[in-house]
């Protein structure tokens, strides 16, 4: 996959290709840096829409519950895994982690 | 169907967990103050109530799905068709596929048909969360009289 600094990585234009036609957001508003939920403004009902988009075209299960509840209980910061290029991150390794398995 | 009660499945007469399909029955009632405004001297059942029963159906398979361990809630409907008109005494055939189990999610695809003509079909998703308290209790209730829990093979499932 390409990782271009300016453009991001294939699965991050995939992601924001996504949560463009999904959530109905300007594509030139989605960014590595942006945070879904303060920067774009996504809800958690747009977000489980966005999460059954990507779950089908990578062929993974986004563990959201697992994130939330991280998140939830102070564990870890929400930015790990709701700002863009960490969550395609999270994709990348979840794509591999199913690859090894098989 | 119990419609002023939104009880819209009767029967639940196959499941496939392994396929994540299942098969149910509603039977129309043949009088209801539903049909008295819709429509005055033409009842039809309304599209939202056949939603409705889709939804339900789904519902059921989500239950089964997840052991009874999670209760669904709809969320959305995608591409609903309603194709044919439907009217009192009618008995649906009611079937549903588990598209997607995701996290915190599932979605379906469901349709209804009556005497082997299509009558409606659409995507449902669904918010799965762990029982709300005092709702687990009905709902096994529920599953159980309908034959769901029979057929998912959990706990004492007979059905009266």
């Amino acid at each position: 996959m390409s990782d271009d600094p300016a453009t991001g990585s294939a699965t991050f234009q995939r992601v924001a290709d996504i949560i463009a036609e999904t959530a109905d957001i300007e594509r030139d508003k989605i960014t590595p840096e942006s945070h879904a939920i303060d920067d774009l403004g996504i809800d958690s009902l747009a977000f489980l829409d966005i999460a059954f988009a990507v779950d089908k075209a990578f062929g993974i299960k986004l563990p959201l519950e697992r994130w939330t509840q991280e998140v939830n209980e102070g564990k870890v910061p929400a930015e790990q895994y709701f700002v863009l290029k960490n969550l395609c991150a999270r994709i990348d390794a979840l794509v591999a982690e199913k690859a090894a398995k098989v | 169907m119990r419609l002023e009660y939104f009880e819209m499945i009767d029967a639940v007469v196959r499941l496939d967990r392994t396929a994540g399909t299942i098969e149910a029955v509603a039977k129309v009632p043949d009088a209801s103050p539903v049909f008295e405004g819709h429509f005055p001297g033409h009842p039809l059942v309304p599209g939202v109530l056949l939603t409705e029963t889709m939804a339900q159906a789904s519902g059921y398979l989500i239950l089964a799905h997840l052991g009874f361990e999670r209760m669904p809630f709809l969320t959305g409907v995608d591409k609903a068709r309603f194709r044919s008109f439907v009217g009192p005494s009618a008995v649906l055939t009611v079937t549903a596929k588990l598209e997607h189990d995701g996290s915190g999610y599932a979605v379906t695809k469901a349709a209804i048909r009556h005497e082997g003509k299509a009558i409606c079909d659409a995507e449902l998703r669904f918010r799965t969360m762990p029982f709300p308290e005092g709702l687990d209790a009905p709902m096994r209730e529920r599953a159980r009289t309908s034959g769901l829990l029979h057929l998912a093979g959990i706990g004492d499932g007979a059905p009266s």
